[in-house]
């Protein structure tokens, strides 16, 4: 793995590499704090809340010994002399003690959980957010598996962090620091020792803060790759069970799982190695602390006292070290985590929402549609795809495209739909340029059907209701019934509320097809986008929606992308487009007398049919 | 608990560093325990004497202690990291393996995002017990008991009130152990279902961008996450009334051996010396008795997780290699015959295919022609077995498909579907994909058939361009002349092609149609079809009306007979100009 450039670790980019530059790692580190602090501001009182929970509970843990101390050393003789008062009142301060710890940890589990959980759900909702506002440039280079992983593995590992770390943490911290002061007013010199022989933890833990790090990345970036290739097998399932793919696919899984496997042990091993590091450092010290002090007392110049009490805080002082490496465990490991979704949530959403949107006119019959020297490409370092186009549709007009694959035929439909937006140029609805109207308006306005025909999970109707959340279900099964739909979804068990299972996998192509024509149907959009719209019906239904398109591209503009002649030829213009230019332009009628691409179409088609 | 003793064969390889791992725990504690006793000695001996002669040794004894408790430390970890490792791929290697034998009757019933929860997260659960809820549940156990019994003999009224206070503490935990798993069970389904959510609301993102509906979707998500929190926050809520019983009974414990001990010292029953040791080992227990709690919260998790593991794996695989697998004869020529078959949906009530009877001659092509839904797709699938009949026979030169090794059979029937799939592999594999013997020159071949040779040329590397999911992205045209070479590759004796020619535009459905009329010349070929000009590859057509071969026979035939057939293959622009024959 190459080591990323510095201008190199926007967004998404520097994700797949395991080994980055330290400058780089900086400033990703950077980049997760600050999502991680802006997550956490709005909660910062409860926060304070469950600082004070802890500390007074610590207290009243912390009461404990020192009642029964003074027991052992008054209580009992005064209990011997026929006074129980004192045994009595440190008895009942002890179960009151022990009452309280337990309340406030509770109280403190309850109040830091929620805080954790309404984190967890505002970053959720956030990734999910972006990635819906992200452009389909990016959908269509960033795979599925990881947009997955990012919602998922990586909000578990933030998930982790608040659950285990946090209450660790502040216990561990609280006790370290108050077993220093203990130490530093008991007797300086032994203390100031303590601090010299605890010194080598700090580079034990910088190295460990380093390496686990690194582990991390390795962990969860191989884990990723075995997610893309388990979702790609269960999807395809059919095309593997029919080619005997199986053995195939189970030694790429094994050699990503053996990937995977190594990570994970070697991020135990750098675990391993650390708190072996942190006990063998805290029981030297002890030892040494120990050998110091005896000399001393036997000088003389310490009480046997101070070092009973050095020795015995000493142990408590290294103990919760362990907590904290625990805590900087998930703590790198939700940091890796947090770096690859602060990236997600970092990629610019390329098709931008206007400050101040421009309203559409009132739209009856359709909206004018026009390119004014409209230039596309995907990316800079892409050829053109389509060079200065100029072409203006008038409200109502019921236009096909026409042209050879990679022509640029479903560019200009994108470019009208605002899937991307153009290099040069503009596109303009009813004289407003596209990008100055809201995206909720303009997707009431155009609405673009594809030959992929998607359907969520849930029933029929829902999936007819995309189209329009308000509909009613009469409305619905009208618009099922202008497609031709309504008598095969009768037919269904359950009709309209039929679940259509993982995908529309209960459905065919055509039936998936059909239901995604009458969600657009339902839409009733002032511009229709077709893309394909038809390929994968059969003849009786595409029958049906030939004669639903007819009336309903009657007051409505429209554009027509299509292999089918058919579909062609209820057009009132066609577009030949050649290499994203206008080659041929005229009424269907006109231009299959007129020799050219178009006429040659024709003739290929009908002759087909014989 | 069933669900995690399954694991045992996974676990029994290993056993031996897993035992080795709780030894060096159990090592770990002891010294931890030994060390402040013998740190208590010195004190109170030579330093309380001030006598430094023996010191440098005593000084040695905790140092060389210390550094046996830092490697017990390192010894435990080390241990089970190879082996719970090496667990968690196995059991993902395995429910891959049997996932891919699962039929797809299996697969249309579950989200990819539920199976995928099971093989990760779930996995990772179980890896997390293992190395380390697991081990120290045993070892927090065997604690408690020689504690326990430490202090029966220093006064039985101290074990009295230890256990007293131990036993409710149990049952608590019990009791809490079964909600909680309900709980576990509950937000592990709802992760699952969010994660459904997330892959929809990724591969739809075109439908959702087009008609707006992102915010939609995000109020579904929304709604879904909230309440996955919310069984979240009854999860905390209970975990936390279980951490306020674990901490309040053993510290109430504690206090009564205050009271009573104090008693009995006053009434010469005790020595203050019993009572200090018996206060110091009951708090020696609180760390066993306290993680109990976490411990079997993390075995509940695990169990669940086990649980929904096992949930998959004890799914059965119906389509399997038969007892006494047939061979096909040698000159088997690819004569393929439906007889009654009869096929419904698992669980449902209707049947998609109620009684075909057909017969694809040896090297005939047969166009199978119905409305959308009739069971075309079905049908096809019948042939390589990714679903079997539910009555009646198929049978490939006179043998019974079930009759026949899997292996075999789908090597005979290549197989091309509606929507294409791609592997993330090269464009070669992708296509010598059911015949890993294949050369160069013979994946070429097929490319030439499906017309796909020249845009593959025109690919960055040739062959070798890795496409799907991580590689270059590809036309629906391109996609589906990809799966159509991998169909014909190897020239297979039946092919079965379930409409792959409806992404394609004319021109390119043209030539690919061309070509394939070579290869459907050689072989058995069952086509569905849509379009006329699909049909007019066939040699005969099948109209599949209401469960059934309605009509058969050639296009011109069935189109001045069969009326049902016109209604099929009839375009709008022949409406007014009649069909052109």
């Amino acid at each position: 793995m190459s080591a990323v450039a510095d201008d190199q670790w926007r967004g998404v980019a520097a994700e797949d590499t395991e080994d980055i530059d330290r400058h780089v790692g900086l400033k990703l580190k950077r980049r997760s704090r600050a999502l991680l602090g802006s997550l956490l501001r709005p909660h910062l009182r409860w926060a304070v809340l469950g600082l004070v929970l802890v500390v007074l509970e610590n207290a009243a843990r912390l009461a404990g010994p020192l009642l029964i101390a003074v027991v052992i050393d008054t209580g009992i003789p005064d209990l011997l002399r026929g006074d129980p008062t004192v045994m009595a009142w440190c008895v009942v301060a002890y179960a009151g003690c022990t009452v309280a710890s337990a309340g406030l940890w509770a109280g403190f589990l309850m109040l830091s959980g929620r805080i954790g959980q309404d984190l967890v759900l505002d970053l959720r909702q956030r990734i999910f957010q972006h990635a819906q506002r992200l452009p389909l440039s990016f959908h269509e280079s960033y795979t599925s598996g990881k947009v997955i992983s990012r919602q998922t593995s990586d909000i578990d590992s933030l998930g982790d962090l608040l659950e285990v770390g946090i209450d660790d943490l502040l216990t561990s911290v609280l006790s370290i620091v108050g077993i220093t002061v203990l130490l530093l007013t008991l007797d300086f010199d032994l203390a100031a020792l303590t601090v010299v022989t605890a010194l080598p933890l700090f580079f034990v833990t910088r190295w460990f803060l380093r390496r686990s790090n690194q582990a991390y990345r390795g962990v969860s970036g191989r884990t990723a790759t075995v997610i893309v290739h388990y979702v790609e097998t269960m999807n395809g399932m059919r095309a593997v069970q029919a080619f005997r793919r199986e053995d195939r696919n189970r030694s790429i899984m094994d050699g990503l799982n053996s990937r995977v496997r190594s990570a994970a042990r070697e991020s135990l091993d750098v675990v391993a190695t650390f708190t072996m590091s942190v006990r063998l450092v805290g029981n030297l010290s002890l030892a040494v602390v120990l050998a110091f002090g005896a000399f001393r007392v036997a000088d003389g110049t310490l009480e046997l006292g101070v070092l009973t009490a050095f020795t015995l805080y000493l142990r408590r002082f290294y103990e919760p070290l362990d907590d904290i490496a625990m805590f900087a465990n998930s703590y790198s490991s939700a940091i890796a985590a947090l770096e690859k979704i602060s990236g997600l949530l970092q990629e610019k959403p390329d098709v931008p929402e206007p400050s101040r949107p421009r309203a559409l006119p009132p739209h009856r019959g359709g909206l004018p549609i026009e390119f004014v020297g409209t230039e596309f490409r995907y990316r800079p370092d892409t050829p053109v795809v389509l060079p200065e186009l100029d072409l203006a549709i008038p409200a109502g007009q019921t236009v096909a495209l026409v042209g050879p694959t990679g022509a640029g035929k479903s560019t200009i439909a994108k470019l009208v739909a605002r899937f991307y937006d153009p290099t040069a140029g503009k596109v303009l609805l009813s004289g407003v340029d596209v990008r100055d109207v809201s995206d909720v308006e303009l997707r009431g306005s155009v609405v673009m059907v594809t030959q992929e025909n998607f359907l969520f999970s849930g029933s029929v109707a829902d999936n007819i209701l995309l189209g329009k959340p308000s509909a009613t279900r009469a409305e619905v099964e009208a618009a099922a019934h202008a497609v031709g739909a309504h008598d095969f979804i009768s037919a269904l068990p359950e009709g309209y509320d039929t679940d259509v299972r993982k995908r529309g996998g209960r459905l065919s192509a055509g039936q998936r097809q059909v239901i995604a024509f009458a969600r657009a149907f339902l839409a009733d959009p002032a511009v229709l986008v077709l893309d394909e719209a038809t390929s994968s019906l059969d003849l009786p239904t595409e029958r049906v929606v030939q004669r639903a398109l007819e009336s309903v591209l009657a007051d409505r503009t429209a554009l027509i992308i299509a292999h089918r002649l058919s579909t062609v030829l209820i057009a009132d213009r066609v577009l030949v487009i050649t290499d994203g230019r206008i080659t041929e332009d005229g009424h269907p009628q006109t231009l299959t007398t007129t020799p050219g691409h178009f006429a040659d179409l024709h003739t290929a088609w009908r002759d087909s049919l014989a | 608990m069933a669900a995690l003793r399954r694991l045992a064969p996974y676990l029994r390889p290993a056993r031996g560093k897993f035992i080795l791992s709780a030894v060096a725990v159990l090592g770990s504690m002891v010294c931890g325990l030994t060390i402040p006793l013998i740190l208590q000695q010195i004190l109170d001996g030579p330093v309380a004497r001030k006598e430094t002669g023996p010191l440098p040794w005593l000084v040695l004894v905790i140092a060389v202690l210390g550094a046996a408790e830092a490697l017990m430390f390192y010894l435990r970890r080390k241990l089970v990291a190879g082996p719970s490792t090496l667990v968690e791929a196995r059991m993902r290697a395995d429910i891959y393996a049997h996932l891919q034998r699962l039929p797809i009757s299996f697969h249309d019933r579950w989200q990819s995002g539920q199976l995928l929860s099971r093989a990760v997260s779930d996995l990772s659960t179980l890896r997390r017990f293992i190395a380390f809820a697991g081990i120290f549940l045993v070892v927090n156990t065997l604690t408690l008991a020689l504690g326990l019994v430490v202090l029966f003999l220093l006064a039985p009224v101290l074990g009295v009130i230890t256990l007293v206070c131990a036993a409710p503490l149990i049952l608590i935990s019990t009791q809490y152990e079964s909600r909680y798993a309900v709980l576990t069970r509950r937000s592990q389904d709802q992760v699952g279902d969010l994660a459904t959510v997330v892959e929809e609301s990724v591969l739809g993102i075109r439908v959702l961008k087009a008609f707006g509906r992102g915010p939609h979707l995000a109020r579904r998500f929304a709604a879904q996450a909230r309440e996955l929190r919310g069984t979240e926050l009854r999860k905390i809520r209970l975990l936390a009334t279980l951490w306020g019983a674990i901490i309040l009974l053993p510290e109430l414990g504690i206090s009564a051996q205050l009271l009573f001990g104090s008693l009995g010292v006053a009434d010469g029953s005790m020595t203050v010396g019993t009572l200090v040791a018996g206060i110091t080992v009951a708090t020696y227990l609180r760390w066993p008795t306290d993680s109990i709690g976490w411990l079997l919260a993390e075995t509940n998790q695990a169990a669940t997780a086990a649980a929904r593991y096992w949930e998959v794996r004890d799914a059965e695989v119906t389509i399997t290699d038969p007892e006494r697998p047939a061979d096909l004869p040698a000159d088997g020529v690819g004569a393929v015959r439906f007889e009654g078959v009869r096929f419904a949906h698992p669980g449902a009530d209707r049947e998609v295919l109620s009684g075909v009877d057909l017969d694809l001659r040896p090297g005939e092509t047969v166009a199978l022609v119905g409305a959308t839904g009739s069971g075309k797709s079905t049908l096809t699938m019948l042939v390589p077995r990714l679903a079997d009949v539910t009555a009646g026979r198929v049978s490939v030169d006179g043998v019974d498909v079930r009759d026949l090794r899997l292996a075999d059979l789908r090597s005979v029937v290549a197989m091309a579907f509606e929507e294409p799939v791609l592997f993330s592999a090269s464009v070669r594999e992708n296509v010598a994909l059911g015949a890993p013997g294949v050369t160069d020159e013979q994946v070429r071949e097929a490319l030439r058939v499906a017309q796909a040779e020249e845009f593959v040329d025109r690919l960055p590397w040739g062959l070798d361009t890795r496409i799907g999911e991580e590689g270059l992205s590809l036309s629906g045209g391109q996609r589906q002349r990809l799966a159509l070479a991998r169909a014909v590759v190897g020239r297979p004796k039946v092919l079965v092609l379930d409409d792959p020619l409806s992404a394609l535009d004319v021109h390119t459905e043209a030539e690919v149609e061309r070509a394939l009329r070579a290869v459907l010349s050689g072989v058995t070929a069952l086509v569905v079809a849509h379009r006329p000009s699909t049909v007019r590859l066939a040699d005969r057509v099948a109209l599949l009306d209401q469960g059934r071969i309605a009509a058969i026979g050639t296009h011109e035939e069935l189109l001045k007979s069969c009326a049902a057939y016109r209604e099929q293959l009839s375009t709008v622009d022949d409406e007014p100009a009649g069909v052109a024959s």
